[in-house]
């Protein structure tokens, strides 16, 4: 078992003292060559011997590579470029960041971890930097630095919760997605995204499903659904002429709760004769291009969705319940593959399945019976992706309102947790950002805390039985990693599965109890 | 040293003006390549402009994120533009183009929170100083250049305390000495070691403002998390950079097995 202590949880979020260096320990696996070479980065093998375990170490000549990657990098990104110059160190950020909530250590703190780059960007690409380094905290790039790198900006979920607060708008996201550019060009990418990203150039989907396989996992779930309520649903694949494509996270094919959404999704579909496909090309929403920060094989991801678009002659394109696949469907994917004038223009380009659902249900399409979920009481997790940098219909906020909305509509007990943890304030699961792997499994462990924390206090004080939430990520780090702090696996449930719950098909016959 | 406060008085103030045009347009040069809204964001740019002035007049989101900072911020940065209100009376020429605007600065409300504005500048910064080291966790993020910057602004408003309410400075002559400057027409300083450490301090402050964290000041208005509209559903936007990739995106080998496969399954 593990060799670190699960944080204990208090009635309040503590804010503690910070420690240096106390998670310093901890850095994800890297990546070998021949994945870093899948991603057009670098990568270089070291073993002396036969016995010993292959060591995956920096190409040669990685500092200049890596201030020219970082110059480069300035010179193509307006915010990095800011945000390196605009921090007055206020420390409205030091107390935001999950991680550092959980684990203590001070390089965790928003402004601790940007300065790990921003010391290195001040000695090569600023005056004072250059000749007053010790003044103002500039630092050499050395290997001790770059290891530093490694370990602290794999230790931040890219959540946005510390940009919210900034008073200059300075998202360490944008800090962090630089560095794991910049790390990746000298040999130093991350094995988790790293690999999971060449499955989806080479099988088409991140868990590497084949196109085989996928058909018979819609095969069986036909036969589970129709077995459970005597109705034909559906899930059909590389339908050509559907009006609607699905792109959903390729967790929802096998994963609880992910599953009962995607069934949650078809009976929505089923309910409204709506016309929709799977695709065997983009059998993957998910983009973990996004997470190592790189445009283009976050775009090459991307393109896969166009692909398929324009294969399958659909008119729509609909996402399934997917955290940061929702940030690219809704902020970048019009950007990396658009423009996409061969769709519908009715619609939203890419719609969300909460925002086509709460449209059905406001439209009386739906044969809702919301005391099928009475045995339930509901909070709602705001994944930081859809909350922080998505939105949902056509106001502001409409990320908090739309799926909340879903949620009253199929059931009858909803309560939100504390207000500083939820809408733009929530917390990230502790997951989030390529971070979910179990290699990096205590941080996950610690990272998990503030949102335990509400989770506890809703449950104790409100009588809580549930919390949903609309994030493949969210679902599989809570499934796992709450279990450590007294909750239940089951007690996570996806926002469709409740759709999935209390909507009656036509011809539906309930299995006896 | 009338001579030499001149030349420094002049030259920092080149060095800042230059200095932070060129940054401010190196962040407008530099493409900000995807939509990245802190969201919720505004919707319309009437929207965006509405958000930027909540974050620059009254802090909106250090006001959420620390209720000390912010007080002590605020209050420090109100002053300083009252303060800075009030010494434009000395570069102004009432002859000159800017002559009309005199009347305004000469108003006795003005110049009174002018005056009493140094007393909110101190209180803050010392509020700012205390907190940053006080705060274990502000402790550790504060290079000594933190410490030193506030120090130099408290420098700055304790001379002109001294000036004020202290040691009485011939303002006259002060606005003799300041015209004389713009006009290339040299003018004698009036007495005063206040008076020249305040000048010397804010040449000081001129010469660091372009390559120090002073950058926040053109930098709070090019942040694209603040700045931009949400709307990336509605309107494309791409980076010039970003635009021959649109050529080249479908050339990815798997993209094109698919679409073969495609053409084959077709024929």
């Amino acid at each position: 078992m593990a060799d670190y202590e699960v944080p204990e949880v208090k009635e309040y979020a503590v804010v503690p003292m910070p420690k240096d260096g106390v998670m310093n320990h901890l850095s994800p696996f890297v990546a070998k060559p021949e994945f870093q070479e899948a991603l057009n980065y670098v990568g270089k093998k070291e073993q002396t011997s036969k016995e010993e375990m292959p060591k995956y170490v920096l190409v040669d000549g990685w500092k200049e590579k890596a201030i020219d990657k970082m110059g480069d990098l300035l010179g193509r990104y307006r915010s990095l470029q800011v945000f390196m110059d605009s921090c007055v160190k206020c420390g409205a950020c030091t107390d935001k960041c999950h991680y550092f909530l959980g684990t203590q250590d001070a390089k965790n703190m928003p402004v601790a971890r940007q300065d790990l780059l921003r010391s290195v960007y001040r000695r090569y690409f600023t005056f004072a930097g250059k000749y007053f380094p010790k003044l103002v905290g500039a630092k050499d790039l050395t290997e001790e630095i770059v290891d530093d790198w490694y370990s602290y900006f794999h230790q931040c979920s890219e959540c946005r919760r510390c940009a919210v607060f900034c008073p200059y708008g300075i998202d360490t996201a944008e800090v962090t997605m630089a560095a794991r550019e910049i790390m990746a060009h000298i040999g130093k990418g991350q094995k988790y995204s790293n690999e999971i990203i060449s499955k989806v150039f080479t099988i088409g989907n991140n868990l590497g499903l084949p196109e085989k396989a996928l058909a018979n996992v819609l095969e069986g779930l036909e036969e589970d659904v129709e077995d459970d309520i005597e109705v034909a649903v559906k899930f059909p694949l590389d339908q050509k002429g559907a009006d609607i494509l699905l792109v959903t996270p390729s967790a929802d094919f096998f994963a609880e709760p992910h599953i009962d959404g995607l069934i949650g999704y078809a009976k929505v579909f089923h309910a409204t004769n709506t016309s929709w496909t799977l695709s065997s090309v983009a059998s993957e929403a998910a983009n973990f291009g996004l997470f190592i920060g790189s445009y283009e094989n976050m775009q090459r991801i991307s393109m896969r969705i166009r692909e398929a678009a324009l294969q399958l002659g659909v008119k729509r394109i609909v996402y399934g319940e997917c955290g940061h696949a929702w940030r690219v469907g809704y902020s970048f994917l019009n950007t990396l593959a658009g423009p996409f004038d061969f769709l519908d223009q009715n619609y939203p380009i890419p719609q969300h399945i909460c925002e086509f659902t709460l449209d059905k249900l406001e439209k009386g399409e739906l044969n809702i019976d919301k005391s099928r979920n009475d045995e339930m009481t509901l909070t709602f997790h705001d994944s930081c992706n859809v909350a922080r940098a998505s939105g949902m219909g056509n106001k502001p906020g409409g990320q908090f309102v739309i799926p909340r909305a879903v949620i009253k509509a199929v059931c009858n007990n909803y309560v939100d947790m504390e207000q500083d943890t939820i809408r733009d304030a929530t917390f990230c699961c502790g997951g989030g950002g390529g971070l979910l792997t179990d290699d990096l499994m205590e941080l996950r462990v610690k990272g998990i805390l503030p949102r335990a924390t509400a989770l506890k206090n809703v449950v104790e004080e409100n009588g809580v039985t549930h919390m949903a939430a609309i994030c493949a990520i969210c679902k599989s780090q809570f499934t796992k990693v709450l279990p450590y702090y007294g909750f239940t696996m089951d007690q996570i449930v996806s926002v469709h599965q409740l759709v999935s719950n209390a909507i009656i098909l036509e011809g539906q016959v309930d299995p006896e109890d | 040293m009338s001579t030499l406060i001149a030349v420094l008085l002049t030259l920092a103030t080149i060095v800042m003006i230059v200095g932070v045009a060129r940054k401010a347009r190196q962040y407008s040069a530099t493409p900000a390549p995807l939509k990245i809204p802190v969201t919720p964001a505004p919707k319309s740019t009437g929207g965006v402009v509405v958000r930027m002035a909540k974050e620059v007049f009254l802090f909106a989101s250090l006001f959420r994120a620390s209720k000390w900072t912010w007080i002590f911020g605020w209050i420090f940065h109100v002053s300083l533009a009252l303060a800075f209100v009030r010494h434009l009376r000395y570069v102004i020429d009432p002859d000159g183009m800017l002559g009309f605007m005199m009347p305004f600065f000469n108003l006795w409300l003005v110049q009174t929170a002018g005056k009493y504005a140094v007393f909110g500048m101190i209180i803050g910064l010392l509020g700012l100083l205390a907190r940053r080291y006080l705060v274990a966790r502000v402790r550790y993020i504060s290079a000594p250049s933190d410490y030193l910057m506030l120090i130099l602004l408290l420098a700055i408003a304790i001379s002109g305390f001294v000036m004020s309410f202290v040691t009485h400075v011939d303002i006259t002559q002060v606005k003799v000495f300041m015209l004389g400057i713009l006009n290339f027409d040299l003018q004698p300083l009036p007495e005063g070691i206040a008076l020249v450490a305040h000048l010397l301090l804010a040449a000081l402050l001129g010469f660091i403002l372009p390559i120090s964290k002073l950058l926040h000041i053109p930098g709070v208005f090019f942040a694209p998390t603040r700045n931009q509209v949400d709307n990336p559903r509605e309107k494309r936007h791409i980076a010039d950079w970003a635009k021959p990739l649109d050529e080249t995106r479908g050339n990815y080998p798997e993209l094109q097995a698919k679409a073969e496969a495609t053409e084959e399954s077709k024929a």
